[in-house]
């Protein structure tokens, strides 16, 4: 069978999750390899988040959030630009290949562009392969 | 050893075992001065390698739980390690992983960028002072006329002590501050509460940056990330508020400002504050906040100018943070 990415992605409220939400609901398809995480500001997303997902056995890891400007909280989306910059240098030190990291800014009216981020990304991470970051943390548990 | 004197308490039974590790640890015991007198009057040394001839073999002739504390410090790096760390367990009532290396991984834990071949391969084979003509490896086995001659088998990844053995408390630092120590063993001596197991112990519960002196305003605001090289401290200004990587807002105090007050940056080696996992990534979200810039070209700009970024947020903790090794 093909290999089918885990693809972990964390959606802003207000912008991101309401135009995947715009998706749904106009019916249009996109790949099921995108599984949402509905958080309230791409400024929440922690780099622990990321971290863990691909401990946990994430192929890849979107993050989605408001235009600049278009933020909620004003700022919370720059705050998420520099953590993904930082995150994004730190990846690849430890060896995960940065387009498995991706950072995309979603409008609530941009369902048709998420359907092909969803569509687009999950070939890049198809062609990337798996990226069994889990299996190779593992460690007895005591 | 088990005699009452004069209808007292028998007295404890103390372990302090290495393992990848500098000394440095097993020096900070020693660094309790007079003090030491106070902890002799309770506690008997029962295995102490940079003090005390006592054999392995001597450790495994005690029944189980006969030692009442170990301070386990230094890194597991090698099958020895791992031995010495299993065997210890069970012969100890309370297992303390001491110092940075046995609770996060500490400095060897930085060569979980690299696996066993890559590291003997520079050792052995390429290093600018290594004159190696027959490539001479380390052999775990080798065959001499009185026998077999055994070294202990070095692994891929160094790993912090919970990942081979349960531990009951951590005390971390590089090396714990030594009062800190005396404050745990006068607790355990004297029968006081002790916190739950698997808690960090001798150290606070807040953030580097609670007890910091430097002055600090509210919004902290980097326009340009600086080695301490590239800087002449001012003494007084948050080290952050200078561009210079201080680990303060994801390292948990206790030390006493130590590095701060001698005018170096925090690096970290106390570990994260209670209930965080990873500190490197709570360095990446808290300097988030910090970086002056909305535009992605400039952030990059000045993310670019952290060199390593790492191993300067994984100093101390990279086995065991989330990602506890480099993929290869």
């Amino acid at each position: 069978m093909q290999f089918q990415p885990v693809i972990v992605s964390f959606l802003c409220n207000w912008c991101s999750y309401t135009g995947a939400d715009l998706a749904g609901t106009s019916r249009m398809k996109y790949a099921s390899n995108i599984r949402i995480i509905r958080v309230m500001c791409s400024g929440r997303i922690e780099p622990t988040f990321v971290l863990t997902a691909f401990k946990e056995g994430a192929d890849g890891v979107l993050i989605c959030g408001c235009h600049p400007g278009d933020c909620h909280y004003h700022e919370g989306n720059y705050k998420c630009l520099r953590r993904f910059h930082l995150l994004q240098k730190y990846i690849q030190q430890m060896g995960i290949h940065p387009d498995r990291l991706r950072l995309e800014w979603i409008s609530a009216s941009e369902g048709k562009q998420f359907v092909e981020l969803a569509d687009e990304i999950t070939e890049t991470i198809s062609k990337l392969g798996p990226a069994r970051i889990n299996k190779y943390m593992e460690v007895a548990k005591y | 050893m088990e005699k009452k004197e004069n209808g007292q308490k028998p007295k404890l039974k103390l372990a302090v075992y290495w393992g990848a590790a500098c000394g440095g640890c097993c020096v900070s015991v020693l660094d309790v001065h007079e003090s030491l007198f106070a902890v002799t009057e309770k506690a008997d040394f029962v295995f102490w390698p940079i003090a005390l001839d006592i054999k392995y073999n001597d450790i495994k002739a005690m029944p189980d739980g006969y030692i009442d504390v170990t301070l386990f410090n230094g890194a597991v790096r090698n099958s020895e390690n791992e031995y010495m760390a299993k065997l210890l367990r069970d012969k100890t009532k309370i297992l303390v992983a001491y110092g940075s290396c046995a609770h996060m991984g500490g400095i060897p834990g930085l060569a979980n960028f690299f696996n066993k071949d890559e590291i003997f391969n520079r050792v052995y084979l390429t290093s600018e002072t290594t004159f190696n003509p027959e490539q001479t490896m380390p052999q775990t086995e080798y065959e001499v006329t009185e026998g077999k001659l055994h070294i202990p088998v070095f692994f891929d990844d160094v790993k912090p002590l919970n990942h081979v053995v349960c531990v009951d408390y951590y005390l971390p630092g590089c090396p714990p501050k030594t009062e800190r120590l005396v404050e745990v063993f006068m607790a355990i001596a004297t029968g006081a509460q002790l916190p739950s197991k698997n808690s960090v112990i001798g150290a606070r519960d807040k953030a580097q940056c609670d007890e910091c002196d430097r002055k600090k305003t509210e919004n902290k605001k980097i326009n340009k990330i600086l080695r301490p090289f590239e800087i002449v401290d001012d003494g007084e200004t948050c080290f952050l508020e200078q561009g210079i990587i201080c680990m303060g807002p994801a390292t948990r105090s206790g030390c006493g400002n130590r590095c701060i007050k001698g005018n170096a940056p925090c690096r970290g080696c106390y570990g994260p504050p209670p209930d965080i996992t990873d500190p490197g990534a709570k360095m990446m979200s808290a300097l988030g906040t910090m970086i002056d810039s909305n535009d992605p070209i400039a952030i990059k700009e000045i993310v670019e100018d952290i060199a390593d970024p790492a191993g300067t947020f994984y100093r101390f903790s990279l086995p065991g943070s989330i990602l506890r090794r480099k993929i290869l």
